[in-house]
């Protein structure tokens, strides 16, 4: 089943390896990873969408925390979040469906990014599976290609970030 | 401000001031300005015959005292030679330092000479690693390193530095504070579960304590020992835990798991309270999950938060460092005493009285025979000899079982194995580290007639050092807990598991230049031992034994822990 895991996490290099890491090692097969800056630039916040065993679900994130460049990793798969998705389309359309393929695009939300005689480049954004719609409506006007962002997610619960405090050393 | 120094030179000075006073490890050819800086430093260098061996053996020095062991290697080949010992240590919580030479950091990613991906394959066999990048990052990440190493549960951290940073120049600046924002460190336990555990403890009438290496990595052996006395509660401990509670104390059951004994495995299945502190639930001690304490309400103690319900839900889980959490669960036990006249008392004592009927049922009691050495003889005699106070390094197979099985120690820290990854050739360099760590104590490095025949490198290692180590091979010709296994479960096919030639000992311990015997008769056993302690430098014993001994009781694999076999000819099912 597909679990949404959302991470704080150091901006290091490696961080990102160990992370996966966790899931290939378990044969885990990630089905989209996004990764950005935070307001602080040295942190990064992470949303993995990963088909894990529903009995291991718990365990991966335990592990995931454990991970010394991880400040926090959630669970967002049953809890309140807002998830979100962007895809490009560009779709390939003969003279007489532009305007059919505007009033589509309308009706999702999606914004022409770029414009040609061979037609259109979209932009839209949703939950994934309001763009699988989109995608299938576009198809049905002609040759299309797409890339998809993989879904970002935040929680809409009030969790407590709790980071370590240095740890003084006698000189070393 | 101090003196111009390079980043060999300060990598040295990190060891120094993280208290290091030997490590183990091979030069290479990029990390000859670190061997440089070596050269006339007063930490002691030990030059190991393989690097693999440098990290046993750093492995066997974090083992006999609890400090952090550090080993050293060069890149690409160096590096890789060094994974299976950091796994090991690893899959046993072993605090471990590996520094490794890594390129010139213009040359990464080019294929350059005895270039590997250091950073990356290490990933997944440390706690963490590191790749310095500069000089100035190296003392934080070195103190950084030996931190992670030593605290929460502790593991092997991996720091490779490229050749250029060794070289270049630069001035020390004291470390005073590591900040991890992410490292969480669980050290108390939650106070509510810690009464409730106290409570359950107090009010079970057939309560068990299983216990394991985490009581050995928190140093909490005295803290185990008041709570089984507070208890009076029958105790077990894992492979790991050897030695956590003396092996003489009334209250010791025996080693539990697939070659524990009859009344450990029937303890744990039995009983209602089970109070498992630093353990993991790992198969080999389980045996089959579903079968395993069916009756039992779990109190789990475990620094690491991963390991509470990973293979068996805990009804009072706690999150701490098993030794505060121990001492806090005492000091409760101590409060709470209730009156003993109850109905309670009768169920502990008809309790105790059937842990003791177990125990004499089926005893692990020792097989002996006239005319040849059986491998538990064997174990008898250093038991007699060790009277649980010297130190054994034991390599993986049937002699590990049967030591772990027959022989007594009375302290933590004496008993050095490689328990999770089961690491062959563990053995030999594991007790190079043991000795350096403990020249006072008697070692013996027990190993298999397969283990010996891949650590024989080392036998230079433990000359050049003179280090007085008694290696005892337990020689039955086979690879025997293969061989066992292939004759229980695939119709006694035995494959590439006879071992025809073995050299002769006295030739080869002779060629290193110390005393090494062959014996094969029962009544040689004890006076070659005793030969071999008195002997002032190290000694080779080769120990020649019935070939076909098979290591019972056993668990088969998937089995459930009470469906013991016993001895041989019981019929064996074969595992689904």
């Amino acid at each position: 089943m597909l679990q949404i895991i959302s991470l704080l996490v150091e901006n290091r290099p490696g961080a990102l390896m160990r992370i996966t890491g966790l899931l290939s090692q378990r044969g885990y097969n990630i089905e989209s990873l996004t990764v950005a800056r935070t307001l602080d630039p040295e942190l990064s916040r992470m949303t993995i969408v990963v088909d894990v065993d529903s009995t291991l679900r718990q365990q991966v994130i335990k592990q995931m925390n454990k991970l010394v460049n991880v400040l926090q990793a959630a669970d967002l798969t049953d809890s309140p979040a807002v998830r979100r998705e962007m895809v490009l389309v560009r779709v390939r359309t003969a003279q007489e469906a532009r305007t059919a393929v505007l009033k589509e695009a309308e009706i999702f939300g999606a914004r022409v990014v770029d414009s040609s005689t061979e037609g259109f480049a979209l932009e839209a954004t949703g939950d994934p599976e309001k763009l699988d719609e989109f995608i299938d409506v576009m198809r049905s006007y002609g040759d299309i290609e797409t890339t998809r962002s993989g879904m970002v997610a935040v929680s809409l619960e009030a969790k407590k970030l709790k980071l370590q405090p240095p740890v003084l050393t006698e000189a070393r | 401000m101090s003196t111009l120094t390079n980043g060999a030179k300060m990598l040295l000075e990190c060891l120094a001031r993280e208290g290091v006073d030997c490590f183990f490890g091979y030069p290479g050819g990029v990390t000859l300005p670190l061997y440089d800086a070596i050269y006339d430093h007063h930490i002691r260098h030990v030059l190991v015959r393989h690097e693999e061996n440098a990290c046993f053996a750093a492995e066997g020095y974090a083992r006999a005292t609890g400090k952090v062991g550090v080993c050293c290697a060069t890149s690409g080949p160096g590096a890789t030679n060094l994974v299976t010992g950091l796994v090991d240590a690893m899959m046993d919580s072993i605090p471990i330092v590996a520094i490794t030479g890594q390129v010139t950091s213009k040359l990464i990613g080019s294929d350059a000479f005895q270039e590997a991906d250091t950073f990356g394959i290490t990933r997944s066999c440390t706690k963490h690693n590191y790749m310095v990048k500069k000089l100035e990052d190296l003392p934080q990440v070195v103190h950084e390193a030996f931190y992670i190493a030593a605290s929460g549960r502790p593991g092997p951290v991996l720091v490779d530095i490229p050749k250029d940073v060794f070289q270049a120049q630069g001035h020390y600046t004291p470390v005073t504070s590591i900040h991890l924002p992410g490292y969480k460190v669980f050290t108390e336990g939650h106070t509510g579960q810690i009464r409730r555990a106290a409570q359950l403890m107090w009010e079970a009438e057939r309560p068990f304590v299983y216990a394991g290496g985490g009581i050995v990595a928190a140093n909490a052996s005295a803290e185990l020992r008041e709570l089984v006395e507070l208890l009076d509660v029958p105790a077990v401990l894992t492979l790991m835990g050897l030695g956590a509670l003396p092996s003489n104390h009334p209250n010791f059951v025996s080693m539990t798991g697939m070659h524990g004994s009859y009344a450990a495995n029937m303890g744990m299945t039995h009983c209602d309270v089970l109070i498992a502190l630093g353990v993991r639930f790992d198969d080999r001690v389980t045996g089959r999950l579903a079968a395993f304490a069916p009756h039992a309400k779990v109190i789990h103690v475990d620094i690491d938060p991963a390991e509470i319900g990973k293979n068996r839900a805990a009804d009072v889980p706690i999150v701490g460092d098993v030794k505060r959490v121990l001492g806090r669960i005492n000091t409760v036990l101590a409060e709470t005493r209730p009156e003993r006249k109850d109905r309670l008392a009768a169920a502990r004592t008809s309790w105790w009285s059937q842990v003791r009927g177990w125990k004499a049922e089926h005893p692990l009691a020792p097989v002996t025979s006239d005319s040849e050495i059986k491998p538990q003889h064997l174990m008898m005699e250093i038991d007699r000899l060790s009277a649980g106070e010297a130190i054994v390094c034991s390599d993986v197979g049937q002699h590990q079982m049967w030591a772990a099985q027959l022989i007594r120690f009375n302290a933590p820290r004496l008993w050095i194995n490689s328990g999770g990854l089961g690491a062959m050739g563990f053995g030999l360099p594991s007790a190079i580290g043991a000795q350096f760590a403990r020249p006072d104590k008697l070692v013996f490095a027990l190993v298999g007639d397969g283990g010996f025949q891949m650590s024989i490198p080392e036998l230079s290692t433990i000359v050049s050092a003179g280090l007085p180590i008694k290696i005892v091979v337990m020689n039955n010709g086979y690879l025997g807990m293969v061989r066992q296994w292939q004759e229980l479960f695939y119709n006694n096919r035995l494959s590439s598991v006879e071992l025809d030639c073995f050299p002769d000992v006295e030739k080869l311990a002779g060629a290193y230049g110390f005393k090494g015997r062959t014996i094969d008769k029962p009544w040689e056993l004890a006076s070659a031992l005793e030969e071999a302690v008195r002997e002032p430098g190290p000694y080779l014993l080769n120990v020649k034994v019935t070939p076909f001994e098979n290591v019972y009781p056993m668990v088969p694999a998937g089995g459930a822990i009470n469906e013991m076999v016993l001895a041989p000819p019981q019929p064996v099912a074969v595992p689904k």
